[in-house]
């Protein structure tokens, strides 16, 4: 009954392949396969963002796409936002800003705050609320996460500075 | 004490950033679903898809020779082992797996358990259950006519009346209302919703049959009380359970009860020999699992022309769904509704409530609610706004004119509480100041001469949390207290270990900050940890805004135990009499000569190296704390919407919450909190609602049918506080988890209504949507 397929993805930089079945969801080869249960499920239906990774730079919700629909391609999870031990300015923003509670939606609120600096620096207020849309939290009420990823914002600028 | 001693230490009042944090923002938090054990199968659940219909055969042959199924558990099954039903925490009972008959859309019906994830929900699939369809209840207000179905036939009344309950003086209140000059009725639904956490509910079920131990890893709020509630259902001595509640991805009171699939993962768990994980799908979730209100309310208030409210006359009917989940305090049915005269003097007030059965999933659960005192505030705000319009009067006036005042406190009010602390005319004020009420009124009169629509809602609420007293409030028997245990390491650093647990609320920085306070040992060398029955005292949880009001009391008071104990070790140590010591400024230190002082991490060493004689070594205490009464925390809530005269819609322009918790261990935290719980009263006065068709079909299902605000959609919040202490609690801290969620939702109304009070709008039933605006529009002839 199961067809089982071969892929071959790049995960927080490194390559890993399995044998899938082709009705599996890249978030349970993110949380099941490779033990990465940074990323979360909250809804099944792609509206809480709970669930949201990188692919190539572009953030996507993995509860709605299969595995094999990653082939080849790269994609980065919560685990790989820091880099060499160092905190992505967003990681660092959160905690500061008091930017979440339970925790449960951070990873995807991060991976999708992190594809918004990456295309607009210096989001309005506006911008960064739109961008964060497809990412539902109960806990905040989303004001912490605006001031969060505004810290992150600046703490970029600093950088470059 | 000097300000930079506390906030070196990370005392009370400071900002700490939060210690979880660390592991959240690294995506190492630790949720039940991230739990892989070796050999774990998994289960998936079969659900009903009638609301009211007979169960026939279920025919399981085909799901077992899918390979990989492992098993597939009916409620014949569990009826093998008394488990095919299980008490709630109402003092009903409930079907874990459906026998006889199924109650509503959703209910669980069978488990299947599969080597993997697909096996099981191949499995679930294939499992054949043959049904007869019944009559349907939905309508509570129909549920006692004689023509309607009877739902509950194990129950020895052949009645859908769960109860009866009632408070207050009946006779001397409705003496007020026949002679009263102006009396207002107004029906009120407090419309049927979910708290939907993102993290739905799971567990990983592990039994050890060489140690005969089942470890529970599970989605729970109350561990400990669900430990003994699991050993007194199921039969296993109550040592041999382990509840270990990790991080919890929100609660919002959804994850108080025991839900079905605990229990079917358990018998998996034992019948297999091998660890069972179950984790609900959020259409699962939201079907099936602990619904909230559904109180469907009559307010009636009796005053005086000059607007001097007299009495509250309150009938109300609540939907419980199929079996009496609710999660209070046994002798209160109704929770504390009875809170529902709120912050007001009141000659008198008489509530009634009347619990029915329909078939819709069970509940009755406490969302960001302790028990009620949501639905209370949403009646009461609405009601004096009511007679606001009825009588003439600003709506701020009216509550001004008829607050408690503050020199009243300790209260009595006329439906049998104590408030213990207030000063709501402070509150009050202080929110019209930062608003700007003079000129938003001026506003409003301008823009309405345009025909603009802008309006102003004001809700100045009283909350009640912190549940026991222990006599009074009790979960199945046990006794609301709670706990706290502390050891200091003999280097000065701490481990305590709380009653509570933290869904998101920071107890691992806050609880620390209580000690850092207690003891003078800085936050960062505290460790906090919850939630593990083996090793955390035993507690009734975190619900309610119960855990700074009571386990917060508990740790202060643990703290305090070792700081007598260790001023003896200090007087040793120093050597002086301990009667010459006093703990002043975070330090052990002689009267009068405040230099000559002893730290607590030095009385720590000698706990463990120099002890005094007669005195044991260590320095450790734990603390039970019974509260003598509840906290009642308040504030007044000001909301300013504009509503768009083609299309309906309402947007909050500003809103600004004054909270009243006591004192405040963090301020951040505390704003935090704030800003959740206001956006949950926004989602619940604006989109949230579980609805059901006339077959009990459920509408909200699913997140594309039950709405939860965006960030785009949800207003900016303006907060500010006063602080009035509670009298009774060590740090005179109240709780502020609920507030918000409890007194916004009057408030967003109150602003709609008061919108379109001038096209004749007196009422508008939550969750105001869109299109019930339009239509008052369109009818008022503004629209097409």
């Amino acid at each position: 009954m199961a067809t089982n397929v071969s892929v071959s993805i790049t995960v927080n930089g490194a390559e890993h392949t399995a044998d899938v079945e082709a009705r599996m969801l890249l978030v349970h080869f993110l949380r099941d396969e490779l033990a990465l249960t940074g990323t979360h499920i909250g809804c099944d239906t792609t509206h809480c963002g709970a669930c949201t990774v990188l692919l190539d730079g572009v953030p996507i919700k993995s509860c709605t796409m299969f595995t094999v629909q990653a082939n080849g391609q790269a994609i980065t999870t919560v685990e790989g936002l820091a880099r060499n031990g160092d905190l992505h300015p967003l990681q660092v923003g959160f905690k500061e800003e008091h930017g979440l509670q339970c925790g449960f939606c951070t990873p995807g609120m991060l991976l999708t705050a992190s594809a918004l600096l990456e295309s607009n620096p210096s989001p309005s207020e506006p911008e960064i609320r739109k961008a964060i849309s497809g990412n539902l939290c109960r806990c905040t009420g989303y004001q912490n996460i605006v001031k969060a990823i505004q810290y992150a914002a600046e703490a970029a600028k600093g950088d470059e500075r | 004490m000097s300000a930079a001693q506390t906030q070196e230490l990370g005392g009370l009042g400071q900002s700490v950033r939060r210690k979880e944090d660390a592991r959240f923002i690294r995506g190492q938090g630790k949720f039940v679903d991230d739990v892989q054990l070796p050999g774990m199968a998994y289960m998936k659940l079969v659900r009903s898809p009638y609301a009211h219909a007979r169960r026939g055969e279920i025919d399981t042959a085909a799901a077992l020779a899918i390979p990989g199924v492992l098993a597939v558990i009916t409620g014949e099954d569990l009826a093998a082992s008394n488990l095919a039903w299980m008490p709630t925490l109402s003092g009903d009972q409930q079907m874990v797996l459906a026998t006889g008959k199924v109650l509503f859309q959703g209910q669980e019906v069978a488990a299947v358990v599969g080597e993997t994830r697909f096996a099981a929900a191949d499995g679930a699939a294939a499992v054949r259950v043959e049904y007869e369809e019944l009559p349907v209840l939905v309508d509570p207000h129909r549920a006692l006519d004689p023509d309607a179905p009877l739902l509950r036939e194990d129950r020895e009344e052949k009645t859908n009346h769960i109860f009866h309950w009632e408070a207050g003086d009946r006779e001397a209140t409705e003496r007020i209302f026949s002679e009263a000059d102006v009396t207002v009725s107004q029906d009120l639904v407090y419309q049927r919703c979910h708290p939907a956490p993102i993290e739905c509910c799971a567990c990983v079920a592990d039994w050890d049959s060489a140690n005969e131990k089942m470890t529970l890893w599970m989605t729970s709020q109350a561990p400990h009380a669900h430990r003994t509630l699991f050993a007194l259902v199921t039969g296993l001595p109550e040592h041999k359970i382990r509840i270990i509640s990790p991080d919890v991805g929100g609660g919002f009171g959804n994850k108080v009860p025991i839900y079905p699939g605990y229990v079917c993962a358990t018998v998996a768990s034992l019948t297999l020999g091998r660890p069972v994980k179950w984790t609900e799908d959020r259409s699962g979730n939201l079907t099936s699992t602990g619904f909230a209100r559904d109180y469907h309310m009559r307010a009636e208030l009796a005053a005086s022309q000059d607007g001097r409210i007299r009495a509250l006359r309150v009938k109300t009917l609540a939907d419980h769904g199929a079996f009496n989940a609710a999660a209070q305090p046994t002798k209160f049915p109704a929770g504390f509704y009875n809170v529902c005269s709120g912050s007001y003097d009141l000659e008198n007030a008489f509530v009634e409530v009347d619990g029915v059965y329909t078939n819709k999933a069970p509940g009755g659960i406490a969302y960001r609610c302790s028990f009620r005192v949501t639905e209370a505030s949403y009646l009461i705000e609405r009601a004096v706004d009511i007679l606001a319009d009825e009588i003439g009067m600003d709506p701020v006036e009216l509550r001004r004119k008829n607050f408690i005042p503050p020199e009243s406190f300790p209260y009595d009010t006329p439906l049998g509480w104590t408030y213990d602390s207030g000063n709501y005319e402070g509150a009050l004020d202080r929110a019209l100041e930062i608003i700007g009420y003079e000129d938003l009124l001026r506003e409003q009169k301008e823009k309405r001469e345009r025909g603009e629509i802008m309006g102003i809602g004001v809700s100045s609420f009283t909350e009640i949390v912190g549940a026991g007293p222990g006599k009074q409030c009790d979960i199945a028997g046990l006794e609301m207290f709670d706990s706290c245990e502390v050891r200091i390491h003999p280097t000065g650093k701490v481990l305590a270990r709380i009653g509570v647990q933290t869904q998101g609320q920071g107890h691992e920085t806050t609880f620390a900050q209580i000690l850092a306070e207690e003891l003078g040992i800085p936050v960062d060398d505290i460790l906090v940890e919850h939630g593990d029955t083996d090793t955390a005292p035993y507690g009734l949880g975190t619900y309610a805004s119960r855990s700074t009001p009571v386990a917060g009391a508990a740790t202060a008071l643990a703290a305090r135990k070792i700081r007598e104990k260790a001023k003896k070790i200090a007087a040793h140590v120093m050597e002086v009499a301990e009667e010459d010591l006093e703990w002043k400024d975070y330090a052990f230190r002689v009267k009068g000569a405040p230099d000559r002082s002893t730290s607590m991490a030095d009385v720590a060493f000698a706990a463990y190296t120099n002890t005094p004689e007669g005195v044991e070594a260590g320095l450790e205490a734990v603390h039970y704390y019974d509260p003598p009464n509840m906290t009642y925390p308040f504030g007044t809530y000001i909301c300013v919407v504009d509503v768009d005269r083609g299309t309906g819609e309402w947007k909050v322009r500003r809103f600004v919450a004054v909270d009243d918790c006591g004192t405040v261990i963090n301020p951040m935290i505390v704003d935090g909190q704030i800003h959740g719980g206001l956006t949950e009263g926004f989602a619940i006065s604006s989109m949230q609602l579980v609805d059901f068709d006339e077959n009990g079909n459920i509408i909200g299902g699913n997140f594309m049918e039950y709405l939860l605000p965006t960030a785009v959609e949800t207003p900016h919040w303006d907060t500010d506080r006063t602080v009035t202490p509670s009298p009774h609690h060590p740090i005179g801290a109240k709780g502020v988890g609920e507030s918000p969620c409890v007194g916004s939702p009057a408030a967003f109304v109150n602003a709609v209504v008061d919108a379109l009070s001038p096209y004749g709008v007196r009422h508008i039933d939550m969750p105001i949507t869109s299109d019930k605006v339009w239509k008052v529009l369109r009818e008022a002839g503004i629209t097409e």
